[in-house]
């Protein structure tokens, strides 16, 4: 995030797009809800009709991977207006005739055909974002999961700079971060192109920088993204893998080919928490402990880096992973000698610039936001306040592409994509929480009342669904939440997991896949097909 | 009896709840907000307030296991090690660095993505790590 969540609450306008915040970040939702009792405007972009839109002034429900369009829709009426911010873009952007181009063929007519969005409303909501005096963006993986999901971010950035909706209080690009460390996770270089603090492994200088610090030769060349892994491991030019807490046969698209694909592996060694999916297809399975079981750091959505501390002993013969990781590192001929987190943290804020000036004498007061880069700084909460990271801020001037796969004659229907309120993820955790389980034992498939009437379908009826990549059976939900012709599920239940039908086509830049959009037809379980899956 | 509250962080999301974690006689048995946080303000969501159970959960993993004629099996940590450091030697020594990749987690904590990026790459000599920021 570029701001802080608690900025969220004195905005004057709040716009949510590809984000289902009440289900996936319940603390963030509560913000906006407490700006809405301000008096904030509420704009919310969701092709499905999430909770958030009952309390929103304005929402507008784009088709599936339109989201491009719509923006450029919106920033065509904020140019032909003048609302845009003239000053801001003047100062401290570059790009902006390449944009204004653009945006000539995207007016709001034109854009209504595409995503669906009725014109006035695409008017309105330029209006609403572009005239407040600060206006925020909240999305989440409904941006990021799709073929052109850079394209997406980069369209927003586009808009915010087009306003001036940026380094400022309560303004400003945020991503909401599904997952408690992944934002620590990419800082400390968990990437295949980057050393901890975003430093490419491609610079020179950068790779002397930390042969020096670790004292060891590295590589210069860019590694394998995780979809690149699986191919490997099919094509063999990977032939073993070490997973640490990770569930790919349930998170990855595809789900049959990443388990053909584990499979193929000569060995696989899965450090886990619960013998998952993926431990299961392993040679070695380690043990590892839970967050209440260790002490550490996490680094929340805002970049908060935040200090987990250990309440009770791991189950068994379970120990936290980094200890795991030295004890087999050494074994494995490199000594590793660590005697507590605190003094791998110590190491990290030596090579990680922006974490160079914390500590867990200083993180015991509460969370510090990086980058942070000395004892005595204070940490940063709002980024590119007189600045952007690269000087000045870059427009893209970016054209909408569909999504990768279209419905057909075989395959009708549109599946995306999320979650439900009880769980998370691919259920390791919240499916062994017995109040959490109660809640929603079993997943299903939502889907609209007219398209069930024509298939045949009635609530709680067995639902086959079938992609290009392989066929699931669901209970059926019918409701108007999704619009006709789409339907939604989760990936929670390995049982019925979305992610057998996904479709693994990937971003060109940054190899996400295109979780929220693919082409499926539904079928109604015959009696003793259904009879089969009931048991 | 012995009772505390351990003071942490929520393992689910991205938002960071601060949380205190009740403790009676080494098992968690319960989870209270932190009022103080600024995060949260004495509030979580309902996996926050349930976070506890799933820690002592009778199907956590609690054993090194290794794969013997086709089915995982328990082994000590010693054997498991062995083993797994003997192995990717091996793969390294046939193939080179690059035939191994890496996936580190979301879920771990910044000190073990860490610690798992270094091995990767000191140990290896190659960049094939990654995890699921994409998913």
């Amino acid at each position: 995030m570029t701001n802080s969540i608690a900025e969220i609450e004195d905005a004057d306008c709040i716009f949510v797009i590809g984000s289902n915040t009440t289900v996936a970040h319940p603390l963030v939702a509560h913000r906006v809800y407490q700006a809405k009792a301000k008096g904030a405007k509420l704009i919310v972009a969701d092709p499905r009709r999430i909770h958030m839109t009952l309390v929103a002034d304005l929402y507008m429900q784009q088709k599936l991977g339109s989201d491009v369009a719509l923006l450029n829709g919106m920033m065509s009426v904020i140019l032909a207006n003048n609302w845009h911010n003239k000053a801001f873009v003047e100062e401290r952007t570059e790009g902006f005739d390449k944009l204004e181009e653009l945006l000539k063929d995207y007016s709001p007519e034109k854009v209504s055909e595409i995503c669906g969005v009725p014109p006035e409303d695409i008017v309105k909501a330029a209006e609403l974002y572009a005239r407040s005096e600060r206006s925020t963006i909240l999305y989440a993986m409904g941006i990021t999961q799709h073929s052109h999901g850079v394209d997406n971010v980069k369209c927003l950035a586009n808009l915010a700079m087009l306003t001036g909706q940026i380094g400022r209080p309560s303004t400003g690009v945020n991503p909401l971060r599904g997952q408690n460390n992944v934002q620590g996770a990419c800082d400390m270089g968990g990437l295949p192109n980057v050393y901890p603090a975003y430093q490419p492994v491609i610079d020179e200088g950068v790779k002397k920088k930390f042969e020096d610090a670790w004292q060891a030769p590295l590589s210069q060349k860019v590694g394998y993204t995780i979809m690149e892994m699986m191919h490997g491991l099919e094509d063999g030019s990977v032939k073993g893998m070490v997973i640490m807490g990770e569930n790919p046969v349930g998170s990855d698209p595809d789900t049959n080919h990443v388990r053909h694909a584990l499979q193929s592996a000569e060995f696989l060694v899965v450090m886990d928490i619960f013998l998952t999916d993926t431990a299961e297809l392993a040679h070695v399975a380690l043990p590892g402990a839970c967050f209440a079981e260790k002490d550490g750091t996490f680094s929340n959505t805002e970049r908060n880096v935040l200090r987990v501390r250990k309440a009770v002993d791991p189950p068994g013969e379970a120990k936290p992973d980094w200890r795991i990781i030295c004890d087999l590192s050494t074994r494995f001929g490199l000594p590793m000698s660590y005697g507590s987190p605190e003094e791998i943290f110590q190491e990290i804020a030596k090579v990680t610039p922006s974490y160079a000036g914390l500590s867990y004498e200083r993180l015991e007061k509460g969370g510090i936001p990086w980058p942070c880069p000395s004892a005595d700084h204070p940490g940063t909460p709002i980024l590119h306040k007189d600045r952007f990271t690269r000087g000045k801020g870059l427009f893209h001037a970016i054209e909408y592409r569909p999504p990768d796969e279209l419905v057909d004659a075989e395959y009708p229907f549109q599946l995306t994509t999320g979650r439900f309120f009880p769980h998370y993820h691919t259920g390791t955790m919240t499916r062994n929480s017995p109040t959490l389980d109660r809640e929603m034992p079993e997943g299903y498939v939502e889907l609209h009342p007219d398209d069930a009437r024509e298939l045949g379908l009635k609530n709680n009826d067995r639902a086959k669904i079938v992609s290009r990549r392989g066929e699931v059976v669901s209970k059926a939900l019918l409701t108007d939440l999704v619009e006709k012709g789409t339907i939604f599920m989760s990936f929670h239940f390995m049982e019925a997991n979305a992610n057998v039908l996904t479709n693994p086509a990937l971003d060109p830049i940054c190899k996400i896949p295109e979780l929220k959009v693919c082409a499926v037809r539904v079928e109604k379980l015959k009696e003793p097909e259904a009879a089969v899956a009931q048991e | 009896m012995d009772v505390k509250f351990v003071r942490t962080i929520c393992p689910y999301c991205g938002c960071g709840c601060e949380m205190l974690l009740q403790v009676l006689d080494g098992k968690a048995i319960g989870t209270v907000p932190s009022k103080t946080n600024p995060m949260n303000q004495g509030k979580l969501c309902i996996k926050g307030w349930n976070v506890h159970e799933f820690v002592h959960s009778p199907k956590r993993l609690t054993s090194p296991m290794i794969r013997k004629d086709g089915k995982l099996r328990e082994a000590s940590w010693d054997e498991a090690l062995e083993f797994t450091a003997s192995r990717l030697r091996e793969i390294k020594e046939a193939h080179g660095g690059d035939s191994l990749a890496f996936l580190t987690s979301a879920k771990c904590t910044n000190e073990e993505n860490y610690l798992l990026q270094k091995f990767c790459r000191v140990g290896f000599g190659t960049n094939n790590i990654d995890h699921c920021a994409r998913l």
